[in-house]
């Protein structure tokens, strides 16, 4: 891993207490779909994990929600202050010999878009939509078709739609009070849209997703969320049990194979 | 600049430096290695381990504080077999410096017997004793908060450990941290590490429960520093057997403190997880921080205040 410095390009309100901010640094930016980057926020002990919706040649875009004091205090911060990351860096390099000019990369093991055949289905809750963003890019790139189910509380809460619909990608909305798309959680409007996949991925609450794989019986990758304390692997504080055994959600995920999912 | 000298002489063991990361603040090392030479550092310190595998605690297991953090990880490790036979050998292939063994047990017995197996793997060089864990056999109570089990656990592994100093690792939830350290020392302790973390609580006053699954854990972080200094200044004044000081060290500054207070190498701790280069960045502001303090060799400061 490595720290670099980014500067804050927007920080904007895009939804209900959701922000949309976007960071640039000196240097190529190579992030994989679903990894995450690891911010430290002036006067706060701990970084925040927040993972990455999408990468730009030289920066990250990254979606949060104000949720507590440091994220509050992340929403305040004007374009042009600095921010520190903690980021990958590319495991053939090492320490001594890395230099600025080689890619950052996210933390974490991310999405497996190459795994899918040929038609993905894309489901997110709140901001979980924030890093199928990415994987919906990657995936389009390859040449597979992806639908996207996002579902969120209500309707002040809706984000990113706009943006996939820009990639091309066909969005069903669930709202549970039902103000926008179908009333209810995800899996009514992946059952009331019927997409064609041999493949899901999703990234949201833990029940949402629980009742994902439960309801569908394609393969599927699970995005995990965990309080971290390292954020790269050697505090253990971030682990889970898995089908495989103790799994740190910051290492050795954040996504895992659905099957792996001790729910 | 005249070259400064950061070496110290840890019970016969030559460190480069002081500097040595914490268990269970640092993994295994090798979790670190694509990401700094490991071998600036003067040692490591590797996860706590018991004689078998264990989960450790449900999440979540952190959270934050201000100036620190709570964890209540609960001693997860693949168990002994897999530090000797894994993951130290796997450290030494890339590490040249002090290879710490830290280890627990939940009975007299189980100690001796982790320690024995440290004893007996040559890619490990110091072995410290966590006597924080609970003893099953005395209803829960630490080990180390009582003079009379942590000189029990001492005295047992010293007896099993023939070839490498051992250090007791104390904890700060003590009434007279002086009278443990001294029974720990008459046991048969080659050394002291203090202090292991404070027992701390968060309450998440939105969903009115503890934030730590566990509801408590251990604190550490920058607020402990001084409560640490102080524990360090006492005991390397009560003992003669050095001490490894640790707790709330985040800074170069902070490990001449240390050192001054009695410390013979200084563990970073909490400051890993918030900052996983702050060893190598203490180990290369520690030469122009003792040129500016007129320091030209470490070992000399050891215990001077």
């Amino acid at each position: 891993m490595q720290k670099r410095i980014f500067h804050i390009e927007s920080n904007d309100a895009v939804a209900r207490d959701t922000f949309r901010l976007v960071l640039r640094t000196d240097g190529p930016v190579a992030v994989r779909c679903g990894q995450f980057v690891d911010i430290d926020i002036p006067g706060y002990y701990l970084r925040r994990p927040i993972s990455v919706s999408d990468c730009l040649p030289d920066g990250v875009v990254l979606y949060y929600k104000v949720v507590g004091e440091g994220t509050k205090v992340l929403s305040a911060l004007a374009p042009g202050s600095p921010l520190e990351l903690l980021a990958g860096a590319p495991g053939v390099t090492p320490a001594p010999q890395r230099s600025r000019t080689d890619s950052i990369t996210g933390l974490g093991n991310g999405f497996h878009p190459e795994k899918c055949g040929s038609d993905a289905l894309l489901i997110g809750g709140g901001l979980g939509a924030a890093p199928l963003y990415l994987l919906a890019r990657e995936l389009l790139a390859a040449g597979k078709k992806v639908t996207a189910v996002l579902g969120f509380n209500k309707a002040d809460e809706i984000c990113l739609t706009d943006e996939f619909r820009a990639l091309g990608v066909p969005v069903h909305i669930a709202t549970m009070d039902g103000s926008v798309g179908t009333r209810g959680f995800v899996t009514d409007a992946i059952a009331a849209a019927k997409p064609a996949f041999d493949r899901f991925y999703t990234c949201g609450p833990l029940p949402m997703m629980k009742a994902v794989c439960a309801a569908l019986s394609a393969p599927g990758e699970v995005s995990l969320e965990e309080r971290m304390g390292c954020g790269a692997g050697f505090c253990y504080g971030c682990t889970v049990q898995t089908a495989s055994g103790p799994r740190r959600v910051c290492a050795d995920g954040p996504v895992f194979d659905k099957e792996e999912v001790l729910w | 600049m005249v070259t400064k000298d950061l070496s110290v002489s840890l019970c016969g063991l030559q460190l480069a430096n002081p500097v040595v990361p914490a268990s269970g603040t640092f993994g295994f090392g090798l979790e670190l290695a694509d990401s700094f030479d490991l071998n600036v550092l003067g040692g490591i310190s590797l996860k706590g381990t018991t004689r078998e595998a264990r989960f450790g605690n449900p999440t979540p297991r952190i959270a934050e504080c201000t100036a620190g953090m709570i964890n209540s990880v609960g001693l997860q490790n693949p168990g002994i077999e897999v530090l000797v036979g894994e993951k130290a050998p796997a450290l030494r292939r890339v590490y040249r410096g002090a290879i710490i063994a830290n280890i627990s047990g939940f009975s007299v017995e189980e100690y001796a017997y982790n320690c024995g197996r440290a004893d007996a793997c040559p890619d490990i060089d110091l072995i410290e004793v966590n006597v924080s864990c609970p003893n099953v056999h005395a209803g829960g109570m630490a080990f180390g908060t009582d003079p009379a089990s942590a000189a029990s656990v001492t005295k047992a592994v010293r007896e099993v450990v023939r070839n490498k100093p051992v250090f007791i690792k104390l904890s700060p939830n003590v009434t007279d941290i002086v009278s443990i350290a001294k029974a720990c020392e008459n046991a048969g302790a080659d050394g002291i590490t203090l202090i292991n973390t404070l027992l701390g609580m968060r309450i998440d006053i939105h969903k009115r429960k503890p934030v730590i699954a566990n509801k408590m854990g251990g604190f550490s972080g920058p607020a402990v520093f001084p409560l640490a200094l102080r524990m360090v200044y006492q005991v390397a004044h009560a003992c003669s057997i050095p001490v490894m000081g640790c707790g709330g060290v985040r800074r170069a500054e902070d490990v001449i403190e240390m050192m001054m207070a009695g410390a013979t190498a200084v563990q970073v701790g909490a400051e890993n997880l918030r900052n996983p280069m702050a060893c190598p960045e203490i180990v290369a502001a520690l030469p122009a921080l003792m040129d500016s303090l007129g320091i030209n060799s470490l070992q000399e400061i050891i215990g001077t205040v």
